[in-house]
């Protein structure tokens, strides 16, 4: 039994040490927010942060977030997190999603990048590409992503 | 993601496959006059309002089921009006689109509009084909008038209620934004006269506004899924939970179609949450072990467990290498004429061309891997999966199943793209979900079982666009004129074998491996094609033929206009002529905007031009491009459009986005499918590359204004993108590119 801290909530959890924790948020605890993608840390669409940083939940085992907090989309959207709500305003201001189905991974990348920035720094274009170059669209909304990052940067700057 | 289908042979053509399914009969449906049953929305219980079918006039007979709008309006009393699409939402926007069109005819208040997806039911059947069905870029097309009928069929029983409510005469009565309004300024909400408008009989005929009066269609329109989708609580079929569910992974043969030799199981089986080891039937005649779970991860730790051998001998080993060289050869027997010219003149042509093209295999890899989940009951069974054909799947699950196809009951789901890899003839993940969960039953597990693909099992699991080979000896003067086009394709039939053979193949000529060749240049081709047979599934890939004919036709156009020192942009407008305005439109457009001839590009960038029609849109490109550290890199894109009237451009902006980064995709390093000893090489999206942000380009589309019906939108942005970059490195090179993805040597 592993015990994870979900979006401030501790969860009792039966299942392997080594079990991700993306199969851990989604069949363990029907948090389907988290998206499984490739399994292999390939495409970003599993990521949530573990304490404050983005991970891909796919090949992060539970074991290893044992101690430290979870966040997932569900918590950084609802309104409780300033740059979550932010970089959600901005995503559907810009009409980003296509089939949508990458976006809690674009979001919850957007989001970390953003909370990683020293306060009012508004990032270049070449850094928004960085930090979302490891996040896949198949549908290919990358140019409102850019515009989305930059505008949630700006609307917190 | 289907072919340009004949619109006037597919119902008929379809007519078997539908007394098959007898889809005819299924009465099971939806009430006929439900208008009124209500959204659920707006913290409204969906039972606390009666269904008020039964108690309701018969419906105007002479409407068909996609013409009577209780099955497509739903208006809650709180207002909110819910539209039912008959189309699955991937991606392309059609959850917005098709209720914009409702919506507009209605005069319905838009921040109360909703959306969802149809069922199994005869109405959501595409009102052409007859299937319901999502491909060919054909929802906006096709349903357009369709849906704007349905809003002026609801207006009207509307506008009917309430007049008798006040007694007034009807036609001193008008709509706004979801309300009746009277000549004295009285109003009434849409959701305070639904219930009496369902008692009104329903008009055959309507009047549909003026174009010009448009409040809605043809304006920027946020996506009705654009909140849920930027926070997670969108669900999608991979998200279906039921009470009891599993979650079952399939060990698939290494080679398409191989047979197990044998299964040890027994480390599997000792794996904790791994409820049942079931081995089944799966596609093109193979075997399959299936691994049970209570979650997908001890699944997926069951099936590495198996000790699997498997029997390859009566199946092809295909080697992707050696099948280019026996596609060389092919390419110079005869083969079946598609169309014929005089070739007479290419041994007198003063300049002669000849270019061979190679187009590997290529995955969809849409971001929601594959998924179908079934819930077995005693008198039929349920489907909860993203498809774009849920009739063709029902069918399927029912022969799979012993079942009537009326008792498979679809509940579609919102796909997390798909770009035709969710539309499949032998409907094989579909099926396989069904022989697991039939299995599963003979084996004493009576839950609902989720079939779900690993990324592996994508990349690796077949139904890839096809490779194709082109060939090409080309005689023409020195002002470009072409005297002899000779034309050979190579490539295997994606159609043969399916349902859609019997329309679609014709003197043994898929055309889905020909559309996009010549038109709309008046070229004399000669068109020669071979569809070998290789063990390697095919399937449509977003612009299907148009994935390689586009890229053939205008990189070729442009080493012609390259050779015989002509503008490319001067040189296609010249061979298209005054017969094909709406390539020429889009065409200029784009030139127009991207400052071509106009504006000096910077040192090592070049300019890049292609248009095409595919799914009776034009899309031209004109591009900026440059080559950094040997590699090509597309920096700018500017977009002409021609899709008739633009329903929703911040719809086809994206489209167009997608389509053209799809598009680029195929130029890049890495974006193939080989095979060698009938494996499958890649495995991954590190192996199987596809764009990321960082290969996007600054993009800008303009859209051609008209008023005439719209066109489709899901495909017609990908097949000039690639030719359009090609001609600009070629220009940069001096050296043409005729094998995708780009190889710079």
């Amino acid at each position: 039994m592993s015990t994870l801290n979900v979006n401030g909530r501790q969860h009792a959890i039966d299942a392997d040490p080594g079990t991700p924790i993306l199969w851990a948020l989604r069949d363990s605890l029907g948090m389907t927010g988290t998206k499984f993608g490739c399994g292999a840390a390939l495409c970003g669409a599993c990521t949530v942060h573990l304490d404050g940083q983005a991970i891909r939940s796919c090949v992060t085992p539970i074991s290893a977030a044992e101690g430290k907090k979870i966040r997932t989309i569900e918590a950084t959207t609802d309104g409780s997190d300033k740059v979550g709500a932010a970089v959600h305003a901005a995503w559907v201001k810009h009409d980003v999603a296509q089939c949508g189905y990458c976006q809690s991974g674009q979001i919850m990348s957007a989001t970390a990048f953003l909370k990683s920035l020293p306060k009012g720094k508004k990032p270049t274009a070449a850094e928004i590409d960085s930090a979302m170059a490891g996040n896949i669209c198949r549908c290919g909304t990358y140019a409102r992503i850019r515009a989305a990052v930059a505008d949630a940067a700006k609307s917190l700057a | 993601m289907l072919p340009n289908f004949d619109t006037l042979e597919m119902p008929r053509a379809l007519q078997a496959l539908l007394e098959r399914d007898a889809a005819d009969d299924i009465t099971l449906a939806l009430p006929r006059r439900s208008f009124l049953k209500l959204a659920g929305a707006g913290g409204l219980a969906l039972g606390a309002y009666p269904l008020l079918a039964g108690a309701q006039a018969p419906a105007a007979a002479g409407l068909k089921p996609t013409q009577q709008p209780s099955a497509f309006v739903q208006i809650a009393p709180n207002g909110e009006v819910t539209v039912t699409i008959n189309r699955l939402e991937f991606g392309q926007g059609v959850q917005t689109g098709l209720p914009m069109i409702l919506a507009e005819e209605l005069d319905a208040d838009w921040s109360l509009v909703r959306s969802r997806h149809g069922s199994s039911d005869p109405a959501y059947a595409d009102p052409l084909f007859g299937l319901h069905m999502t491909g060919g870029s054909n929802s906006i097309k096709n349903s357009y008038t369709q849906y704007r009928e349905l809003g002026a069929r609801a207006r009207a029983m509307l506008l009917s209620a309430a007049a008798a409510r006040w007694n007034f005469d009807v036609a001193t009565l008008r709509t706004q934004a979801g309300q009746v309004i009277a000549a004295d300024g009285r109003k009434l909400g849409y959701g305070a006269l639904a219930e009496a408008a369902m008692a009104m009989p329903v008009p055959e005929q309507v009047t549909l506004k003026n174009p010009k009066d448009f409040r809605l269609i043809g304006r920027a329109t946020t996506r009705l899924d654009a909140l849920a989708k930027s926070s997670g609580r969108q669900d999608f079929g991979i998200d279906t939970r039921l009470p009891g569910q599993l979650t079952a992974v399939v060990a698939h043969p290494p080679v398409f179609g191989a047979r197990l030799r044998s299964v040890d199981d027994s480390a599997a089986r000792a794996i904790k949450g791994v409820k049942a080891v079931l081995r089944i039937p799966v596609d093109r005649g193979g075997e399959g072990v299936a691994v049970v779970a209570d979650g997908y991860w001890p699944a997926r730790q069951g099936r590495e467990a198996l000790k699997l051998e498997w029997d390859t001998s009566a199946v092809e080993r295909v080697d992707s290498e050696k099948l280019l060289a026996q596609y060389r050869e092919l390419a110079t027997k005869p083969g079946q004429r598609a169309f014929d010219a005089d070739m007479a003149p290419l041994a007198t042509a003063p300049r002669q061309l000849e270019a061979e093209f190679v187009f590997p295999y290529l995955a969809h890899a849409p971001m929601e891997p594959l998924n179908c989940t079934v819930s077995l009951g005693k008198d039929g069974a349920e489907l909860w999966v993203g498809t774009q054909c849920p009739g063709l799947d029902a069918a399927a699950a029912a022969g799979v199943l012993g079942l009537k196809p009326e008792q498979v009951k679809m509940q579609v789901q919102m796909a997390g793209g798909g770009f035709g890899r969710r539309f499949v003839g032998s409907s094989d993940y579909v099926v396989e979900a069904c022989q697991v969960a039939k299995a599963a039953r003979a084996a004493g597990l009576a839950v609902p079982i989720r079939t779900l693909w690993s990324r592996e099992d994508d990349i690796k699991g077949g139904y890839y666009r096809p490779m194709h080979l082109h060939r090409a000896r080309i005689g023409f003067d020195e002002r470009g004129n072409v005297l002899a086009w000779d034309h050979v394709v190579v490539g295997q039939s994606i159609l043969t074998g399916t349902v859609f053979e019997s329309f679609q193949v014709k003197n043994g000529i898929d055309a889905t491996a020909t559309e996009g060749l010549r038109d709309p240049y008046p070229l004399p081709m000669r068109l020669t094609v071979h569809h070998p047979k290789v063990n390697v599934p095919v399937l449509w890939w977003r612009s299907v033929g148009s994935t390689h004919t586009a890229y053939v036709m205008e990189t070729l156009l442009d080493e012609i206009a390259r050779a015989t020192k002509q503008d490319p942009v001067a040189y296609r407008l010249r061979l298209i002529g005054d017969k094909h305005p709406r390539h020429r439109a889009a065409l200029q457009l784009a030139v127009e905007k991207s400052g071509y001839g106009k504006r000096q590009l910077p040192a090592g960038r070049a300019w890049g031009v292609a248009v095409h029609e595919s799914f009776s849109t034009v899309v031209a490109y004109v591009v900026e491009a440059s080559v950094k550290d040997g590699q090509p890199v597309l920096n700018r894109v500017t977009a002409g459009v021609h899709c008739n009237l633009a329903v929703n451009p911040r719809s086809i902006e994206a489209q167009v986005q997608g389509a053209a980064l799809m598009g680029m995709s195929m130029c890049l390093p890495g974006a193939a499918i080989t095979l060698k000893d009938g494996l499958v090489e890649q495995s991954n999206f590190g192996d199987f590359a596809v764009p990321r942000i960082t290969d996007m380009p600054q993009i800008a589309v303009h859209v051609v204004p008209s008023a005439e019906p719209p066109t489709g939108m899901g495909e017609p942005g990908l097949p000039p993108l690639a030719p359009a970059f090609a001609n600009a490195i070629a220009r940069l090179t001096g050296k043409p590119l005729r094998e995708l993805p780009f190889k710079l040597a």
